[in-house]
C-alpha cells in the first residue's frame, strides 16, 4: 500500500479501498466510488439535518483491542481489519475516518431502505397519474429500486391539505410531502426568507407557510426544483406537460449578466419550462424566478415570423432576398458617416464579430449598443441586465458600451446620420430614441424577435431569432465564456442574427463562406486575441473563465464561505 | 350526293354504333364481372342500379373524372394517338356488319360493301398499330414487351383468321356479308344446315370444313382480341398491365373499350358467318329475296335475333376466359404457326376438293 | 441439383385440348348456375349484414374514453397513452379541474383528448397502460369519415363511443 498522505484517509467502500480527503461525507465518498446512496433530505448546497433516514449505510472501524489484548495487525495490503457495527449510520452527515469500512449493500442497509420506503409510502397518495413530479420523482425511483413492492398498510391514510397556494408561483400538496425539509432549509439558508416550516407531529406533520406570510421571494421556484417529490409544484408549469415528453437543452439565461446555467425543456418546438443547471462558478443550483419565467413571449402573439418592408406607410411581407436587397441598395447610396449601427449586448460574441465586419465594410461612422442597467439583488441578478456586455467590449471593441448613444441621437437630430441599422434592439422602448427622432431617418432597419415600436417605424423589418432559437457564446459578468445552445426552431422564416448579419454583408458585396456557428467561432478565435486557441468544444456545458473582470457573483461567494465553514458540501 | 342516303347512313351509324354497340360494350363489361363472380362463388357488382346494371355508368364517370395523367418520360404524340388507334378501327368494322334485314326499306347495314370480310380484316389489323404505338410510346419496359408480344401475336393469328374463312367464301361464292346472311337464312346456317338447300347430303358434307373453319376462326378471334387464354400482351403476372401500363383515366378507358368493342365485332362477324346473322332458324320470317319488302315487325325481330346471338357469343367468350388458364408464349406461337396455319390451309384444299367432288 | 419433373404423357385426344376445355367449362358453369339458381351463398352483403354479433370479447376496435357509475370522466390526462402509442395517434392537452367542480380533488383532467383514427393501429396498448381504467377499445370497427379532420376523434366523440362503464376500481372515492 502506498504511503497515506496526511490529508487523505483510506476508506473501504463495498470491499474496495479508496482514498478521500478528511471531512468528506460518507454519501459523497460513496458517490465518488460509484455506489450511489439513495437520499431525500440531503442536498450538497444545504445543511444536512439527517431526517429522512434513507441514506443509512452499514459502517465499520478497526476493532479496539480489549486491555491487554494484541492490537489488530494490518493485512498484506496494509489495512487493518474492519469490525462492522451492527447499527447503520446516515451517510449524509457523517464524515470519513481512517480505515473506515462502508457497505452500501447487504441485509442491514437494504432492510433499512425497505423500511424507510414503506414508512414514506404508508401515507403517500397514489396519484402519480396527476402528479407533475412523476417521471423525475425520487420517491418513484427509489420505490422501484429499494421498495418492498407492496404495502402492508391496511389503515386509512392520513388526510392533509392539498392544493395549497403557498406563494404566487408555488403550490403545495401536503399529502405528497415526505418531510425532507429541503425547501425549509433553502428559504432559510439561501433565500434568507424563512417562511416555511413544519407543524404538528408524527404522521400528522405538515409543511406550512408562516401565518400571514407567503413564499413570494424571487427564488421561490427553486424549492420546486429541489423538492424530491411532487409536494411543491410550479403554478406556471403545473399540468402543462409530462416531463418524459420533453427534450432538454443545456444553455444559459440571458436576462442578466450573470448568465445562469439553465436547461430548457421543450416539446414539439414549444418551450414548457426552464430550470437551473448546476454550475458552481456561476449560479450554483439556483436561478431567480423572474428570469426563469421570462420565456412565454417566445411563442407569443407578437412574434415576427416574416421579413417585411415598408410601403405606402404600411408593412408588407417580403422575401428575405427582397428585404436584404432593399437594405443593400439603400446603404450603397449613403456614405459610411451617415450610417449608424446599433447592435445589442444581448447578441452573442459570434454575432458581434460579424457586426464588426459589417461596420468595417460599410465604414459606419457610429457603432453602439443599448445599455440596460438595473439593481443587483445581492444573489444572482446582476446590475447589468445585458448578458454579453463583456463580449461587446472584447469583440466589438467598445470601451464603455452605451456612452455613444447620445452622440447618435444628436447626429440624427442634426441630420448627420441618415440611416440606422438596429440589430436585435428596441430603440424606442429601451434605447430612449423617440419615434419622432427615428422618423427623421431616411432609412431604418430593425431586426428583433418581437414586434415593437421600433420595428413599427422601420423601413425593413427582419425577424431575428431569440435566445432559445440560436447558438453562440457569451461572456458573463465575471468574465466567463459560456455557450448558448439552440433549444427550439424559430417561427416561420426567422433567421439567427448571425445569419442575418452574414446575409447583409453578402448583399453588400462582401464574401461569406460561413455556414455554422462553430465555423464562425473558429474565425472569431483566430482574430480576437482573448479567444486565441479556443475551440467550440473546449467551452463545454459549463463554460471557461476567459478574462478577469474583478466582479463576483454574491450568491457564489456566500456559498464558498459556507463551504469553507463546513456547513455544506458544496 | 344523295341527301337521303347520307342521312340514312348517319342514322344507322348513330343507332348501331353509338346506341347499340357502345352500350353493349358497357353491358359486356358488367356481364364479364357478374359472370366471373358467379363462377367464383362471388356476387359481383350489384350495388349501382338494379342488379348493378348501372355499374358501367359509374365506371365511365370515374374514368372521365380521373386525372388525365401523362407521364413525363413518354413520347407525347404517339402516346396520345395510341388509344384512339385502338378504339377507332374496332368501331370502323361495324360498318359492314348486317345487323338486321330491313327497316323502312333500308338495309340494316351501314355500308353494304361487296368485300365485307376483307374490309373487316383490313381494318381490324390496324388495331395492332395502336397497341404497338402504346407499347413503344410509353417508353417503359413492360409496355414495350406487351407491345412486341401483341404485334407478333396478332400478325400470326391474322393469317389463320383470314385463311379460316376462305372455305366459307368458296362455298357461298360471295364476299357481301348481307348476301351471305340471306343465303344462310334461306338455306340453313353454315353450322346448322337443317333447312332449305342445306338439308341435303352436300350441306352436311360441307358442314365438316365449315366446322373446322369455325374452330380456327373462333380461336384466332380470341387471340386477335387479346382475350384469355391468349392475353399474353397484357398478362398481369408477367407484364404488370402490358401495353397500357402507363395509361390512366380516359385513355386507359379507350383501350378497355376498344378491347371489348373488338370482342363484340368479332362475335358479330362469327355470328354473321357461321350462325346466320340476323336470320331466325328454320327459315322463319325470311324475306323472299334480298331486296324484298320486309314488314317492320319482322325487321325488328331480325335485329333482336342478331343481338341475341351476339350476346350469346359474348357470354361464351366470357365463360372461356374464366375457365382456361393462360397459354405460354411459345405454346401460343406454336399453336398459331404449326397447327392453325396448316389446318386452315388444308381446310381450303379440303373444301376445294369437296366442292369439286360434289359438283 | 436440378429436378426433372416427369410430365404426364397425354393421349391424343387430350392433346386436342378440347376435352380439357369441356371439363373445365363443366366446372365453371356448375358454379355459375349454382350461384345463379341460389343453391349456394357465400358472400355476406356487408352494410346490410354484419359480423357484429359474432365479434369475440377480446376484439379490439376503436379506442374510447369512459365515464364511471358516478358519472365521473375517468381520464386524468396523465398522458401515458400518448407516450405508449406506437403510431403517436393520441394528443392530450391537460387542464386543472376548477375548484367549484364536484371532482375538484382529482385536480387534473384532459382539456382536449384527440385520437387520430387514421393513425390508430388498434394495438390496445393505451388500454393496457392506462392507470385509471379510463380508455378502452370498443368493438366499433367501421370508423369512417369524409375528411381527415373528421377522422380525428375529439373528447366528445370518444365519450360518445365509450359511454358508461361500471365495475371499475374506484380510487378517487371519499375514503381516499
Amino acid at each position: 500500500m502506498s504511503e497515506v498522505k496526511p490529508d487523505l484517509v483510506d476508506v473501504q467502500i463495498d470491499g474496495v479501498w479508496h482514498q478521500f480527503p478528511k471531512g468528506t461525507r460518507l454519501i459523497e465518498a460513496c458517490r465518488q466510488a460509484g455506489a450511489e446512496v439513495p437520499h431525500y433530505c440531503y442536498h450538497p448546497k444545504l445543511t444536512s439535518p439527517g431526517n429522512c433516514r434513507m441514506c443509512l449505510v452499514e459502517t465499520g472501524m478497526p476493532p479496539r483491542p480489549a486491555p491487554g489484548a494484541e492490537p489488530p495487525q494490518p493485512d498484506e495490503s496494509g489495512h487493518l481489519p474492519i469490525s462492522w457495527i451492527p447499527r447503520p449510520v446516515i451517510a449524509c452527515a457523517n464524515t470519513v475516518a481512517p480505515n473506515m469500512g462502508i457497505r452500501t449493500t447487504g441485509a442491514i442497509t437494504e432492510g433499512c431502505r425497505e423500511g424507510v420506503m414503506e414508512f414514506l409510502l404508508a401515507n403517500h397518495p397514489l396519484d402519480c397519474p396527476i402528479c407533475d413530479q412523476a417521471g423525475e420523482c425520487t420517491l418513484q425511483e427509489y420505490s422501484v429500486e429499494h421498495g418492498k413492492g407492496e404495502s402492508r398498510f391496511r389503515e386509512k391514510k392520513v388526510k392533509k391539505p392539498k392544493n395549497v397556494e403557498v406563494g404566487p408561483r408555488v403550490r403545495l400538496d401536503d399529502e405528497r410531502c415526505i418531510m425532507c425539509s429541503r425547501c425549509i432549509r433553502f428559504t432559510d439558508e439561501i433565500a434568507d426568507d424563512p417562511v416555511l416550516g413544519f407543524t404538528d407531529r408524527g404522521s400528522h406533520t405538515v409543511l406550512t407557510v408562516y401565518p400571514g406570510r407567503e413564499l413570494a421571494n424571487n427564488y421561490s421556484l427553486n424549492t420546486v426544483d429541489i423538492c424530491p417529490v411532487g409536494a411543491l409544484t410550479s403554478n406556471d408549469f403545473r399540468f402543462q406537460m409530462r416531463v418524459w415528453f420533453m427534450r432538454e437543452t443545456n444553455t444559459i439565461d440571458v436576462n442578466c449578466a450573470t448568465g445562469c446555467n439553465i436547461t430548457v425543456y421543450s416539446r414539439q418546438n414549444k418551450i414548457y419550462r426552464v430550470v437551473p443547471r448546476q454550475n458552481n462558478d456561476v449560479n450554483s443550483d439556483w436561478m431567480p424566478d423572474s428570469h426563469r419565467l421570462n420565456f412565454h413571449w417566445i411563442d407569443g402573439e407578437s412574434r415576427l415570423a416574416e421579413p417585411m418592408v415598408k410601403e405606402n406607410g404600411g408593412h408588407r411581407v417580403a422575401s428575405w432576398a427582397e428585404a436584404l436587397a432593399k437594405t443593400a441598395d439603400k446603404l450603397a447610396s449613403l456614405s459610411g458617416a451617415e450610417i449608424a449601427v446599433i447592435a445589442s449586448a444581448r447578441m452573442t460574441n459570434e454575432e458581434l464579430f460579424l457586426v464588426n465586419r459589417l461596420v468595417k465594410q460599410i465604414g459606419a461612422g457610429h457603432v453602439e449598443v443599448v445599455p440596460r442597467l438595473g439593481e443587483a439583488d445581492g444573489y444572482l441578478i446582476s446590475a447589468d441586465r445585458n448578458p454579453n456586455t463583456n463580449g461587446v467590449k472584447l469583440v466589438l471593441g467598445i470601451e464603455s458600451p452605451g456612452s455613444g448613444l447620445e452622440g447618435v441621437k444628436s447626429g440624427i437630430e442634426e441630420g448627420r446620420i441618415k440611416a440606422v441599422l438596429c440589430l436585435q434592439e428596441n430603440l424606442v422602448e429601451d434605447g430612449g430614441f423617440s419615434p419622432e427622432l427615428l422618423g427623421k431617418l431616411d432609412f431604418l432597419l430593425a431586426t428583433y424577435p418581437l414586434a415593437n415600436p421600433t420595428t413599427g417605424l422601420a423601413d425593413v423589418v427582419l425577424p431575428g431569432a431569440c435566445w432559445a432559437e440560436k447558438s453562440g457564446t457569451m461572456i458573463n459578468v465575471a468574465g466567463r465564456l459560456q455557450r448558448l445552445n439552440k433549444a427550439v426552431e424559430g417561427p416561420g422564416q426567422t433567421r439567427e442574427p448571425w445569419e442575418i448579419v452574414r446575409d447583409l454583408i453578402q448583399a453588400l458585396g462582401g464574401g461569406n463562406g460561413i455556414y455554422s456557428v462553430t465555423e464562425l467561432f473558429n474565425q472569431l478565435a483566430s482574430e480576437v486575441p482573448e479567444f486565441k486557441g479556443l475551440s467550440w468544444g473546449q467551452i463545454g456545458d459549463l463554460g471557461i473563465s476567459l478574462i478577469d473582470t474583478g466582479e463576483t457573483i454574491p450568491a457564489i461567494e456566500r456559498e464558498k464561505q459556507r463551504k469553507a465553514a463546513g456547513l455544506i458540501v458544496g | 350526293m344523295d341527301w337521303h342516303l347520307l342521312i340514312a347512313a348517319a342514322v344507322k351509324i348513330v343507332v348501331f354504333v353509338f346506341l347499340m354497340t357502345l352500350p353493349l360494350v358497357a353491358m359486356s363489361v358488367w356481364a364479364e364481372r357478374r359472370v366471373s363472380a358467379a363462377i367464383q362463388d362471388r356476387v359481383g357488382p350489384n350495388r349501382v342500379g338494379p342488379f348493378g346494371l348501372l355499374q358501367a355508368v359509374a365506371d365511365g364517370i370515374k374514368f372521365l373524372l380521373k386525372e388525365d395523367f401523362t407521364p413525363a418520360h413518354v413520347r407525347k404524340t404517339y402516346y396520345w394517338l395510341a388509344p384512339a388507334l385502338t378504339m377507332v378501327p374496332s368501331l370502323l368494322t361495324c360498318a359492314v356488319l348486317p345487323f338486321g334485314s330491313q327497316l323502312f326499306g333500308e338495309k340494316m347495314v351501314i355500308a353494304d360493301l361487296d368485300v365485307g370480310p376483307l374490309f373487316v380484316f383490313a381494318i381490324a389489323s390496324l388495331t395492332v398499330y395502336g397497341i404497338v404505338l402504346a407499347g413503344w410510346a410509353s417508353n417503359s419496359k413492360y409496355p414495350f414487351l406487351g407491345g412486341v408480344r401483341s404485334t407478333s401475336q396478332m400478325i400470326s393469328y391474322e393469317i389463320s383468321l383470314g385463311l379460316s374463312i376462305i372455305p366459307l367464301v368458296m362455298i357461298y361464292g360471295d364476299l357481301n356479308l348481307g348476301r351471305i346472311v340471306f343465303d344462310q337464312a334461306q338455306n340453313g346456317w353454315a353450322l346448322l344446315p337443317l333447312w332449305g338447300e342445306g338439308l341435303s347430303l352436300k350441306g352436311f358434307i360441307l358442314a365438316i370444313p365449315i366446322f373446322i373453319s369455325f374452330i380456327v376462326f373462333t380461336t384466332s378471334m380470341f387471340a386477335e382480341t387479346n382475350r384469355l387464354p391468349f392475353d399474353l400482351p397484357e398478362c398481369e403476372t408477367e407484364l404488370v398491365a402490358g401495353y397500357h401500363t402507363e395509361y390512366s383515366s380516359m385513355k386507359f378507358a379507350l383501350f378497355f373499350l376498344g378491347e371489348y368493342a373488338a370482342m363484340i365485332i368479332g362475335s358479330g362477324l362469327a355470328v354473321t358467318l357461321f350462325f346466320g346473322g340476323w336470320s331466325l332458324p328454320f327459315g322463319w320470317l325470311t324475306p323472299a329475296s334480298p331486296d324484298a319488302e320486309v314488314p317492320f315487325l319482322h325487321g325488328c325481330i331480325h335485329i333482336l335475333a342478331f343481338f341475341a346471338k351476339v350476346i350469346g357469343f359474348i357470354l361464351f367468350f366470357i365463360v372461356v376466359r374464366w375457365t382456361l388458364p393462360r397459354f405460354r408464349y411459345d405454346q401460343l406461337m406454336r399453336l398459331g404457326w404449326v397447327f392453325f396455319f396448316e389446318i386452315a390451309l388444308a381446310n381450303v384444299v379440303l373444301t376445294a376438293l369437296l366442292l369439286w367432288w360434289l359438283g | 441439383m436440378a429436378i426433372i419433373v416427369q410430365r404426364p404423357k397425354l393421349k391424343w385426344w387430350e392433346n386436342l385440348y378440347l376435352p380439357g376445355l369441356i371439363s373445365g367449362m363443366r366446372v365453371t358453369l356448375g358454379h355459375f348456375f349454382a350461384i345463379l339458381l341460389r343453391k349456394k351463398k357465400v358472400t355476406m352483403q356487408y352494410p346490410e349484414e354484419k359480423w357484429d354479433a359474432h365479434l369475440p370479447d377480446h376484439y379490439r376496435g376503436a379506442p374510447a374514453l369512459v365515464t364511471d357509475d358516478q358519472g365521473r370522466e375517468r381520464c386524468v390526462a396523465c398522458q401515458l397513452c400518448e407516450f405508449i402509442c406506437p403510431p403517436r395517434a393520441i394528443t392530450i392537452k391537460p387542464e386543472e379541474i376548477p375548484a367549484e367542480d364536484k371532482w375538484a380533488k382529482v385536480e387534473k383532467r384532459p382539456r382536449a383528448f384527440e385520437i387520430d383514427m387514421i393513425r390508430c393501429i388498434y394495438c390496445g396498448l393505451c388500454e393496457e397502460v392506462c392507470p385509471e381504467q379510463a380508455i378502452f377499445l370498443r368493438k366499433d370497427y367501421a370508423i369512417t369519415g369524409t375528411s381527415r379532420a373528421e377522422m380525428v376523434h375529439d373528447k366528445k366523440r370518444l365519450y360518445e363511443i365509450g359511454g358508461v362503464r361500471t365495475g371499475l376500481v374506484n380510487k378517487w372515492n371519499e375514503l381516499k
